[in-house]
């Protein structure tokens, strides 16, 4: 067995093991007396203390006896069966590794042809079943309800689902990308590039592109370190960037929160944002059917052609757009 | 010249803050058992979250009041059994001091999130060093005192404290071997384990499952063994069966720990020895039930009349059902269902509100009285409230949480048609409300025991005196 890199330590615990058992077996029978007599008083020992403190000498109850030598005999039978002692597998050859591939197989069978059925059918067919959006929305109750809430309504920091605004796109192909392959929404950090003054100014400029209370000094002071800083990825018109997760900046909702302190926070620290990649671990078949539950929700919609990314992209740029390309390369993603 | 007095004035500081620190810790887990209801009630405050008064209710009950009563009853029944005064009285003073000061600087270092995140083991490392210097120095003492004593024989109950002693010395050591990372730059309060991955998962729960055995098992089982057969006045039944179950158990828990991990990254051959000698461990652990249980043979009319008594079997009764409990749950079967849930929470309060609490009050009882120079507690009517109060409230506890835990397995494994889970972790969250209220109810009950408790010693040592001159009478002979 891999757990051994030598037969010493095999044996090693082998002979540890079965020198217990044997040991306290020994040590029991040596114990053993013979029952009292009808009427016959236990012997009382010659010891004494704290004045009054005396014990009996009774004889081991024999039921506690019997007790003790059931669950010795029930070990050994269990150590010969099952793996135990070192590197012997047991005569069932039973294993853990074994006993989960066996319960996944099982399960494979069963309930593989379940989900297969709509496997050949596109997203918009399955969403509009009844029987596939129960089958998805248990899948979503497992698996993603934990960040998007059971009404999927999303959190701060995990975005809403049942509304037309998405990060990545809300057509079924890209809500499978992000369902099967996961997805890294980076904002980075531009505190130190802008300073506390630039980034009020900043966070101002971005409170008032969806007309919300803003310092309009500030706001068009804020104007210029956008089109700097922020504008390759949220665009000049802060629409966003699907290709790259940016949030369009210009309708009211907010990711991480609207107020004028959360969105300096955003900038000040950056964000990171992890939808972990789903697909290795549920198959093709119930991402498949995860993708139209999502899509079914309310938010999904037709496929729009993106906006080529512009081509005189900055370096920065460059490295984001490399890191969403495996997604879309993705077998998932391959119809 | 020989001292002709015993010391009980260790005795005495120790029997108070067992008061003390049960009521702390007891009152930490009430309101943590409120939080599981009301998530408010941390008040949003960082000091006050359930993560961080977890393992201070934990290692307030544990070490505050299960170590500070050991120190009690075992500087006391070392002492009368030896017929000696206690041994380096100045070294015990020093361990009562040390003591007091390691809960204090783990209550302090918990709520401010200081913690090694391992369990029941929580301390950081210089609070780690604390504890070795104040155990080596009650081993020197408790050993000490059994080496000049004036008996031939050593008293059963100081064979357990003796194991407990020495056990508990090894654990901790052991377990607790940490790196500082402030070797590396870092912070002098963060330490990380010197082992790794499942080495450490499993150095942990040696650890972590002896912490049960010995500290609230063995060192318990040497109290039952002085003050059962003192109150019931009754010799102990079976000098055999005492060596035979101490000999089994102590050998027999220390292999006991994998079955903390069972289906776990722990090799299968190492989990399988974890739930066999877990199995074994039932007869050895039923042995001391069944000694302080027949002790009361001719004494069993005893039981109606004398609270005290009750505290004790009751204990003992709780202790039968706990160790049963554990070796079944080993069973990888069994575990399967029950790992993770409430019915873990269960036993563990099985096992330290019924056996451990419970005798430990009863010992008080036994003790108070002595200390403070008055026949009994100053009302025995309050003993016996106290006694039904704690005893309901660890029935609702327990049996809210069994049937909680099996609901609990049973709605995580249940599977819908297609093979998804048939309930989300919200729904089972939901499920649980009901057995919460009734388990915190418990634990109030329990708590309001132990106020009565204080109110009537609070009595008792107000119209007792401080007794400091219990002479020390010449070993007798059982024949003499």
């Amino acid at each position: 067995m891999q757990e051994f890199d030598t037969p010493f330590w095999s044996w090693y615990i082998i002979i540890l093991t079965v020198a217990s058992i044997v040991g306290t077996a020994i040590f029991l029978k040596s114990q053993m007396t013979r029952r009292l007599a009808p009427g016959e008083k236990a012997q009382e020992m010659e010891h004494k203390w704290d004045g009054d403190l005396v014990e009996l000498n009774n004889p081991l109850p024999s039921w506690w006896v019997n007790l003790f030598w059931i669950t010795m005999i029930f070990s050994v039978v269990y150590l010969v069966l099952y793996p135990g002692l070192g590197s012997f597998k047991g005569i069932l050859g039973w294993t853990s590794f074994g006993e989960y591939d066996a319960e996944i197989q099982e399960a494979k069978a069963k309930y593989d042809p379940v989900f297969n059925q709509f496997m050949g059918q596109p997203v918009e067919q399955v969403a509009a079943s009844g029987e596939a959006r129960e089958m998805g929305q248990r899948l979503f109750y497992t698996y993603c309800a934990q960040c998007h809430g059971t009404d999927a309504a999303g959190a701060t920091g995990f975005p809403n689902l049942v509304d037309k605004d998405w990060l990545y796109g809300g057509d079924a192909e890209s809500i499978k990308a992000s369902i099967a392959n996961g997805r890294m929404g980076v904002m980075p950090a531009l505190g130190a590039a802008l300073g506390d003054e630039g980034t009020k100014q900043v966070a101002n400029y971005v409170l008032s592109l969806s007309g919300a209370n803003h310092d309009a000094g500030m706001a068009a002071a804020g104007k210029a370190h956008f089109d700097t800083n922020c504008a390759a990825c949220h665009g000049a018109d802060a629409k966003g960037m699907a290709a790259m997760g940016a949030p369009n900046l210009t309708d009211k909702i907010w990711l991480y929160g609207g107020s004028e302190k959360a969105i300096a926070e955003s900038i000040t620290k950056g964000r990171n944002g992890v939808m972990p990649a789903q697909l290795q671990a549920l198959g093709e078949a119930k991402v498949h059917l995860l993708t139209s539950y999502v899509y079914g929700l309310g938010g999904g919609m037709a496929k729009v052609e993106q906006q080529p990314a512009p081509v005189e992209a900055t370096a920065p740029e460059d490295a984001a757009a490399a890191e969403a390309a495996p997604a879309q390369a993705s077998p998932a993603n391959a119809k | 010249m020989e001292a002709t007095t015993y010391n009980y004035k260790v005795v005495r500081q120790f029997a108070i803050m067992t008061l003390v620190w049960g009521i702390v810790g007891m009152l930490v887990g009430v309101l943590i058992a409120a939080q599981l209801i009301w998530p408010a009630l941390n008040f949003e405050l960082p000091w006050l979250t359930y993560g961080r008064l977890r393992p201070l209710h934990t290692n307030a009950v544990i070490f505050g009041f299960g170590g500070t009563a050991m120190f009690t009853v075992i500087y006391y029944v070392v002492q009368r059994t030896c017929h000696v005064r206690l041994f380096a009285e100045k070294l015990a003073a020093v361990t009562f001091w040390g003591w007091q000061l390691i809960i204090v600087l783990a209550a302090v270092t918990f709520i401010l999130g200081i913690s090694t995140s391992k369990e029941y083991a929580e301390l950081e490392w210089p609070i780690d060093l604390l504890i070795a210097v104040v155990w080596v120095s009650f081993a020197i003492v408790f050993f000490g005192t059994v080496i000049k004593r004036k008996t031939p024989h050593i008293y059963v109950a100081n064979w357990f404290f003796g194991a407990y002693i020495l056990t508990i010395a090894v654990l901790h050591i052991v377990n607790s071997a940490e790196l500082p990372i402030a070797f590396f730059g870092g912070s002098w309060l963060k330490s990380y384990s010197v082992y790794a991955g499942v080495h450490d998962a499993m150095v942990q729960w040696w650890y972590g499952h002896n912490a049960v055995g010995f500290f609230l098992t063995t060192a318990f089982l040497g109290m039952m063994y002085y003050f059962i057969p003192k109150q019931a006045g009754r010799p102990i039944y079976s000098y055999r069966l005492s060596i035979v179950h101490f000999w089994a158990l102590n050998f027999t828990y220390m292999w006991a720990g994998p079955h903390h991990l069972q289906y776990s990254a722990l090799p299968d051959w190492t989990q399988s020895l974890g739930m066999v000698f877990s199995l074994i461990l039932l007869a050895p652990s039923w042995g001391g039930m069944m000694n302080g249980i027949m002790t009361l043979s001719g004494a069993w009319h005893k039981l109606r009349t004398d609270p005290i008594l009750k505290f004790l079997v009751t204990a003992l009764s709780f202790y039968g059902m706990s160790t049963f409990e554990g070796p079944m749950m080993s069973v990888k079967t069994v575990n399967a269902l029950s790992h993770f849930t409430e019915w873990t929470i269960g036993h563990v309060h099985s096992g330290a509100l019924g056996w451990v609490a419970m005798i430990s009050i009863g010992s008080l009882y036994y003790l108070i009285p002595r200390l403070f120079g008055r026949e009994e507690m100053y009302s025995m009517k309050l003993v016996t409230t106290h006694f039904w109060v704690a005893t309901i409230g660890v029935v609702l506890y327990i049996a809210a949480m069994w049937i909680a835990g099996v609901a609990q397995g049973l709605m995580w494994r249940a599977s819908n048609p297609d093979g998804t889970l048939q309930y989300g972790f919200a729904q089972v969250l939901n499920a649980m409300y009901p057995f919460y209220t009734i388990r915190l109810l418990g634990g109030l009950m329990f708590f309001a025991g132990m106020l009565i408790m204080a109110y009537n010693v609070w009595k008792t040592i107000s119209v007792g005196k401080a007794v400091d001159n219990a002479p020390i009478p010449a070993p007798a002979h059982a024949h003499a």
